[in-house]
């Protein structure tokens, strides 16, 4: 039986190109934040190539299919593939069926793509801290684009949007969940929008009724105006247009202010939030805290102690 | 509410409430079993043209007592009995050992790369050769199969799904080298596609051109090959995939109108075709349950094919039933119990009226059956049909308040869940949408939780256990089938005219590419010795193969 | 932090109920289970079985064809570093096979009427010997 690596190990085996390696180092980073930090760390000279593709949508819009289909044509214009595919967990056992995979079994045995399942649940850290150290571990293993396939319900997309350079948002005709979509909210962190399964009756209109709605929620200075895409992502048809897109969203950002203000947000907020974490943890266990707190707990619920006042001394005294 | 029902209703009420509550207070009813205790003249129709228009007579609308009117006093059903295994050469033996004990069809089981178009040699094969059935690569091994047995005299039930046209046409041309014309020939193909999708797993091409070779086959059939029944329509899968009656009923006629209409748009009448769709069905061990499906599944098919296809001819409001008695109920542990079970199912399913029938051999569990539990399961059939009566009165369970409630009651459900089906668009889209797929995983999951509560009870296997392990001789597996098949397809591709076969494969594409009939394209590259993965790989060129849905 | 469970179909067997449930089971025992679905070869179960970082492996088979298809996975699994990937089975199987897999490198067979629960249960022992929770 293998002995868990030292990161520094794996991250040598995995750049060599070993798999299991480059796996090690996900559930190492995803479950340990002590261990993110320092894999974050040895890997950052290695990252900061790839290009992160958010893929979203409701159940049933064809996400995989399209993300598999993207992948092979990205294989075919010779880059290395990172997927990273979220499935929700269970609100109740935390467990999870990851069945994105299904879609892409031509891709397991290709050594140019990277493929890791996720769930929603359980991550210290939140989601799109997971998500995100996956992603630099792919690019680290020289992954030039990084597919990540969302499940499309609830608050994780937003969240995870936040970290990809160009969100593509995948509805359906038919299902109704165009009205859904911008209930959620998910419409507008779109940067293309796709209808996929264009074959099916009512494509046209889903895709009428999307461009009217982007047209309501549109800030009148956008630079990038976000467009409706056709895609019949099972039959191969529109994908290769969807990628020219995505390339064409790259490249304004590349030129535009907008690219460079958004990613030193989101930096900022990475930062502060490690930061945060690895300073408030420290000063905590200096100071005794986390035990302090045991100890008067009980008096804090039978209410003797008033437990903001505590938390103002301590963090007056902490900070002195 | 006429008089009767008023004196049966108080009746009830002085029952319930005087000596039911008695003995209900002294001890309560055990845990987990039906609902309803007992049936009475109030849980029917108690209208007077009730019997004559929901119940009848059998061989007439709406065809509740049985497709026949004399039924089993005519003809007993058809004994059939599921087999084939390793080489074509083993499995025609075993077919003339069971014609000698009495079967009176047979039932071919293919392995997996022959159901899924892949020859012994392909490396997608490699494991599966032989194991679930026998080896079919090319016309050569279907005449080893039949080898002797002389096709205008029996009737064939082969399974197979995808590749049908294939096989069928192989027989077709082995029935030919015997002097047998296609007109003659009886048996089936099961050809049901969309439920390989949802429950069993051996498809091969994306739905749409698989409707097409379904609606191709009865076509051709309907001209050339006319006893031949072109599809088995199967709610039996569906069931052993996990779903509950109700789906087994609901999914499987959703299915099969999306083939009626896919004949319909191809040109074909519907009367022309109707008359030669075929079903198969479970026996579940629930006896009485299962006589009300058979009897609600009858009349709630030819509503269907009456009302809404318009269909004239008697003989296409029938519904046609094999059953195979259920295998995913039967135990390994204390595998004898089995022998129980299938005599069960098999009652109820004569019960119900069925027109075939295989059962399953006791070691099911085990592998695959020995001539000794294969002869017993035949033998279970001979003692029903010769010895309980049950084959000598026609659908005598008729009239029981339960049957006649709990037939009706299955009906209207059945029917409910169609139209649930049709508003999405109809089984192609259910199934594209994985809708299909997850109400089956639903119930089977629902079906393994409530035995791990205790809630279900399996006798021997959650309940009345017993560490002694059972001494049963199992059937050894021959692993050397596909170095036998490997060896046979060389010899083969070496000694045939390779040019006719490559001529005949192009021929099959043009006609794949554009809208012309594939099944004779089919027969000619057949007749040339072109192997079933090569027919097969050039219609997978052409229309691409099947990915499957994601488990949502 | 989950359990990661592949659950998959080797060779052509489409029988997917067994697998299907299990998977549930799984999935409600709080493990996180990745599945591939049919017509898997003992290459792509492996490769997604290491790209996955998955503590266990759990095939289904129903066609007979587990003593040829099972060691191979082993196999493939050890030439990929992922020697220490737990492999269990399940299906048609019988008893005869059993000693035979387990000398090839599978763990434990479950044959058919296991409660789910026992596989579950198995599994996590399994995992927290090697201090894995």
């Amino acid at each position: 039986m293998e002995t868990p690596g030292l990161p520094d190990i794996l991250i040598e085996r995995a750049r060599a190109g070993s798999r299991r390696a480059a796996a090690r180092l996900i559930t190492l980073a995803e479950n340990d934040p002590a261990q993110r930090l320092e894999i974050a760390r040895m890997i950052y000279p290695h990252t900061g190539g790839a290009y992160v593709i958010g893929i979203t949508g409701p159940p049933g819009s064809g996400k995989s299919t399209l993300t598999d289909k993207l992948a092979k044509l990205l294989r075919k214009r010779n880059k290395t593939v990172g997927i990273v595919a979220v499935d929700p967990s269970s609100p109740f056992s935390g467990g999870a069926i990851l069945g994105d995979r299904i879609r892409m079994n031509d891709l397991a045995l290709d050594k140019g793509v990277y493929i890791r399942s996720m769930g929603t649940r359980g991550h210290l850290g939140g989601l799109s801290v997971s998500v995100g150290i996956a992603a630099k571990i792919f690019d680290a293993c020289g992954c030039g684009v990084i597919l990540v396939e969302t499940a499309g319900v609830g608050q994780s997309e937003v969240e995870i949007a936040g970290t990809a350079d160009t969100t593509v948002v995948v509805t359906v005709p038919g299902l109704g969940d165009d009205i859904q979509m911008i209930k959620a909210g998910i419409l507008e962190i779109g940067d293309i929008l796709v209808v996929n399964k264009a074959d099916r009756p009512g494509a046209r209109q889903t895709a009428s009724t999307l461009l009217a709605m982007r047209q309501l929620g549109e800030p009148p200075d956008r630079e990038w105006i976000p467009p409706v895409l056709l895609t019949s992502a099972d039959k191969d048809e529109g994908v290769d247009k969807l990628l020219d897109c995505i390339g064409a969203h790259r490249v304004l950002r590349q030129i535009s202010r907008s690219q460079r203000n958004e990613r030193t947000d989101r930096l900022r907020e990475e930062v502060l939030a490690l930061l945060k974490e690895k300073i408030a943890d420290r000063v905590l266990e200096r100071h005794g805290l986390p035990g302090e707190l045991e100890l008067v707990l009980g008096d804090m619920y039978d209410r003797r102690i008033n437990p903001y006042e505590w938390v103002a001394q301590k963090a007056a005294s902490c900070t002195r | 509410m006429s008089d009767k029902n008023e004196n049966i209703k108080k009746a009830r009420e002085e029952w319930e409430q005087g000596l039911l509550q008695k003995t209900l207070s002294r001890f309560p009813e055990r845990e987990n079993i039906h609902e309803q205790r007992i049936y009475t003249p109030l849980d029917v129709d108690s209208s007077p043209e009730y019997y004559t228009e929901k119940i009848g007579f059998p061989g007439q609308y709406p065809m509740t007592r049985g497709g026949q009117p004399t039924m089993y006093r005519g003809r007993l059903w058809t004994m059939r009995s599921y087999s084939g295994f390793a080489t074509a050469k083993e499995s025609n033996e075993r077919f003339k050992y069971l014609l000698s004990q009495g079967v009176t069809g047979l039932s071919v089981a293919f392995d997996l790369p022959t159901q899924i178009g892949y020859d012994s040699d392909d490396p997608h094969s490699e494991g599966d050769v032989g194991k679930v059935g026998v080896a079919i690569d090319s016309l050569e091994d279907m005449e080893e199969l039949f080898e002797g047995i002389p096709l205008n005299k029996v009737s064939t039930s082969m399974t197979i799904n995808a590749p049908a046209a294939v096989m069928l046409a192989m027989y077709q041309a082995v029935a030919e080298k015997q002097g047998v014309r296609p007109d003659e020939l009886q048996g089936t193909v099961q050809n049901d596609v969309l439920k390989e999708y949802l429950a069993r797993g051996t498809y091969i091409f994306p739905p749409r051109p698989s409707m097409r070779l379904t609606a191709d086959l009865f076509a051709y059939c309907k001209d050339n090959i006319p006893k031949w029944n072109t599809i088995s329509v199967g709610g039996y899968h569906i069931r052993e995939a996990g779903s509950t009656m109700t789906q087994e009923l609901a999914f499987s006629f959703a299915n099969a109108i999306e083939y009626i209409r896919s004949a319909i748009e191809a040109g074909l009448n519907i009367d022309d075709f109707a008359g030669r769709i075929s079903w198969i069905f479970t026996a579940d061990i629930n006896v009485l349950e299962e006589v009300a499906k058979f009897r609600a599944a009858r009349r709630l098919w030819a509503k269907i094919l009456k009302e809404r296809f318009g269909a004239r001819k008697p003989s296409s409001w029938m519904l046609r039933v094999h059953t195979h008695t259920s295998g995913s109920i039967l135990t390994a542990q204390q595998p004898l119990n089995n022998v129980v079970r299938v005599a069960l199912q098999a009652f109820g399913a004569v019960l119900g009226g069925t027109n075939s029938m295989a059962t399953c051999a006791f070691d099911e569990a085990l592998s695959i059956p020995t001539e000794e539990s294969a002869t017993l399961a035949v033998r279970t059939q001979q003692i029903i049909a010769y010895e309980s009566g049950a084959s000598e009165i026609i659908d005598p369970l008729a009239g029981s308040y339960y049957i006649e409630a709990m037939t009706d009651k299955i009906e209207r459900e059945a029917e409910a869940m169609i139209g649930e089906i049709e508003a999405m668009g109809g089984a192609v889209s259910a199934i594209e949408n994985g809708w299909m797929q997850n109400e089956i995983l639903s119930s089977a999951y629902k079906y393994q939780m409530e035995i791990e509560k205790g809630e279900r009870t399996i006798v021997g296997v959650n309940k009345f256990t017993s560490d002694v392990m059972s001494d049963v001789t199992l059937t050894m597996m021959d692993p050397t089938v596909r170095e036998t098949q490997s060896a046979k397809i060389s010899a083969l591709k070496k000694r045939r005219d390779n040019a006719a076969v490559e001529k005949a494969l192009e021929a099959l594409k043009k006609a794949a590419e554009g809208t012309d009939p594939l099944y004779p394209r089919i027969l000619d590259a057949v007749r040339a010795y072109a192997t079933e993965g090569e027919i097969c790989n050039t219609l997978r060129d052409v229309f691409g193969e099947y990915v499957a849905v994601k488990l949502i | 932090m989950a359990i990661r469970v592949l659950v998959a179909k080797p060779g052509l067997d489409g029988h997917d109920r067994g697998a299907k449930v299990v998977a549930s089971a799984l999935r409600d025992a709080g493990f996180e289970v990745i599945y591939t679905g049919l017509r898997q070869t003992p290459e792509q179960i492996a490769a997604a079985a290491i790209s996955e970082d998955v503590n266990v492996v759990a095939l289904s088979l129903l066609s007979g064809a587990h003593m040829s298809l099972f060691p191979r996975v082993v196999r493939c699994l050890q030439e990929n570093e992922g020697g220490d990937i737990l492999v269990v089975g399940g299906g048609v199987i019988p008893e005869a096979d059993i000693p035979l897999l387990k000398e090839q490198g599978v763990a434990e067979i479950f044959t058919p009427g296991t409660p789910t629960g026992v596989t579950v249960d198995f599994i996590k022992r399994a995992m927290a010997q090697r201090g894995v929770s």
